[in-house]
């Protein structure tokens, strides 16, 4: 097995207009994502969401300003670790990340044990 | 051409390379774990060969003999240096159960027994992971062994940026951890189709040089026909791999006369049909029912029976128009294509008269998603000129030729100006 991670990218505009409801759509629909990777056979190792950008700071040299690193109209908004056997099926897993307002991005995650 | 008879090595390795490099590769990237090594223990069996079947007479299976002893030196380089496999290693799979297009393989253990992964190999080089043009030059150089330099050739590219473009690949490939399989029944259509594309586009691309002198990058085209042989050879039973290859056969069977002996784009219309290849005609023509039955026709099946119905007909005028729009109408289902499309009102314009045509293009230009492709305007032009509206003609006609960037279509087009202006 090797670790993947699925970044999610989306249009934070999309939740803020779209009331508590759909927030909460959102919610029912990761926890059903967690329950689908384990039957997919593969593992979630961790994940989390992320408070929106207008609460980042970056941090460059040693400047330090509002705001995050680059600005996009997707922006990263949450991710999973995963483990999965190779690329398609971290893909299949992928597929099913709830992303409605945007999509997820899948990386493999480097090996610096060899 | 096995005959017991002595060969001359140097042509029996060159032959080699061209039919067996796939075999060879597929089975080395197995033990070698890694494209990279696989590739250079590869060459290095190629370059053995020489010198061994110089000496040694040509072995009764060049193949085997080169998979024998590339795999040997893998299985080396492997031992000398362990680290290696912590590096990025590709990922090898047991063999699974795999859709029914795969046969069994032979039970291993001898060194001679060796599996053929071409379709591994193919499938890897074509995943969709890949971008298209990552997929097609793999597939050059892992599949047809053609070199870097030769590739960037072919699609006149500098070679740096094809070299970085096949680099980046394989390393996706390792550390993405793609893995070295062909994929399920579930997945199988869609990423055959994928493999098809490719193949496909090779074809097209040498068919039609998009820039450049030749009308027909040889090379290219063999090799995409070689490719939709092989494809057909390991999945006899997948009905778009006949589909391609009968297309492929079709088109290819009027290579001869698409261009006159000054190197002058010639039209379907002006070809001499005397000259077409009749065994390639005959060979695909024999494809095309099998390829159509048993379910909806995929988009190479219907193209194939377009190209049949072409390959049949004693001359332009008395083709089966008709029926050539219908399955233009058919293949729109599958595959809705602006292209498509515009082929379909070309036809429709034989079949009805060029008005019909005509009111089929415009509405195609309004679409907008054909702005830059060269061969709306020509077939407007065309159109146009068959119903002696000359002016409105010459403007279109040069409307392509700003867009044409192979010299036999620019030249063909500079005449039909010239013609549609009354200095012919």
């Amino acid at each position: 097995m090797a670790e993947y991670m699925i970044l999610i990218c989306e249009d934070e505009n999309g939740y803020a207009t779209a009331g508590p409801q759909v927030w909460q759509q959102a919610m029912e629909a990761h926890t059903r994502f967690a329950q689908q990777v384990e039957e997919k056979g593969g593992k979630v190792v961790s994940g989390n969401a992320l408070q929106p950008t207008s609460t980042a700071t970056s941090i460059r040299g040693d400047v330090v300003t509002d705001g995050p690193f680059a600005e996009t109209k997707e922006a990263l908004g949450g991710y999973y670790l995963i483990e999965a056997r190779d690329l398609d099926h971290a893909l299949d897993i992928a597929k099913l990340c709830p992303a409605p307002f945007g999509g997820v991005e899948v990386r493999p995650v480097m090996d610096l044990s060899g | 051409m096995n005959t017991g008879r002595r060969q001359d090595p140097a042509a029996a390795v060159a032959d080699a390379h061209r039919r067996e490099w796939a075999f060879v590769l597929a089975a080395t990237a197995r033990v070698a774990g890694d494209i990279d090594l696989a590739e250079e223990c590869v060459q290095d069996a190629y370059v053995a060969a020489l010198d061994a079947w110089s000496r040694q007479g040509v072995p009764r299976n060049p193949g085997a003999w080169l998979t024998t002893t590339a795999r040997r030196r893998a299985i080396d380089a492997r031992r000398r240096d362990r680290t290696l496999r912590g590096k990025l290693p590709l990922l090898v799979e047991p063999d699974p159960p795999v859709a029914g297009s795969a046969p069994p393989q032979p039970p291993s253990g001898e060194d001679d027994v060796i599996p053929d992964d071409r379709l591994r190999l193919v499938f890897t080089c074509c995943h969709p992971a890949l971008a298209r043009e990552a997929q097609v030059a793999l597939t050059l150089r892992l599949v047809c062994g053609l070199t870097t330099t030769e590739i960037a050739q072919a699609f006149l590219v500098a070679e740096p940026t094809m070299a970085a473009r096949v680099t980046r690949a394989k390393k996706k490939i390792s550390a993405a951890r793609i893995a070295y399989r062909v994929p399920g029944a579930a997945e199988l259509p869609d990423r055959l189709d994928a493999v098809l594309t490719v193949v496909h586009l090779l074809y097209t691309t040498g068919h039609m040089a998009p820039a450049g002198t030749d009308v027909v990058r040889a090379d290219l085209v063999e090799r995409a026909l070689d490719l939709a042989r092989m494809l057909h050879s390991l999945m006899p039973d997948e009905r778009e791999v006949r589909g391609l290859l009968a297309l492929l056969l079709l088109t290819d069977a009027r290579r001869a006369t698409r261009a006159d002996g000054d190197g002058r784009l010639l039209l379907l219309a002006e070809q001499d049909r005397s000259r077409w290849d009749r065994a390639a005609i005959a060979e695909g023509m024999a494809m095309v029912p099998g390829a159509l039955r048993g379910g909806r026709p995929g988009r190479f099946a219907v193209q194939a029976a377009i190209a049949a119905l072409h390959a049949e007909a004693p001359s332009y005028d008395e083709t089966d128009w008709r029926q050539i729009v219908q399955l233009y109408d058919t293949l729109l289902t599958v595959w809705t294509s602006p292209v498509v499309a515009l082929n379909r009102a070309v036809a429709l314009a034989m079949a009805e008269g060029p008005a019909a045509g005509l009111v089929q293009i415009e509405e195609l230009e309004q679409d907008g998603r054909l702005a830059d492709y060269r061969y709306l305007p020509a077939a407007k032009a065309d159109l146009l000129r068959r119903l002696g509206r000359r002016e409105e003609a010459a403007r279109d006609y040069r409307t392509a030729l700003a867009l044409a960037e192979n010299a036999a279509e620019r030249d063909f087009l500079a005449r039909r100006i010239a013609e549609v202006c009354g200095h012919a």
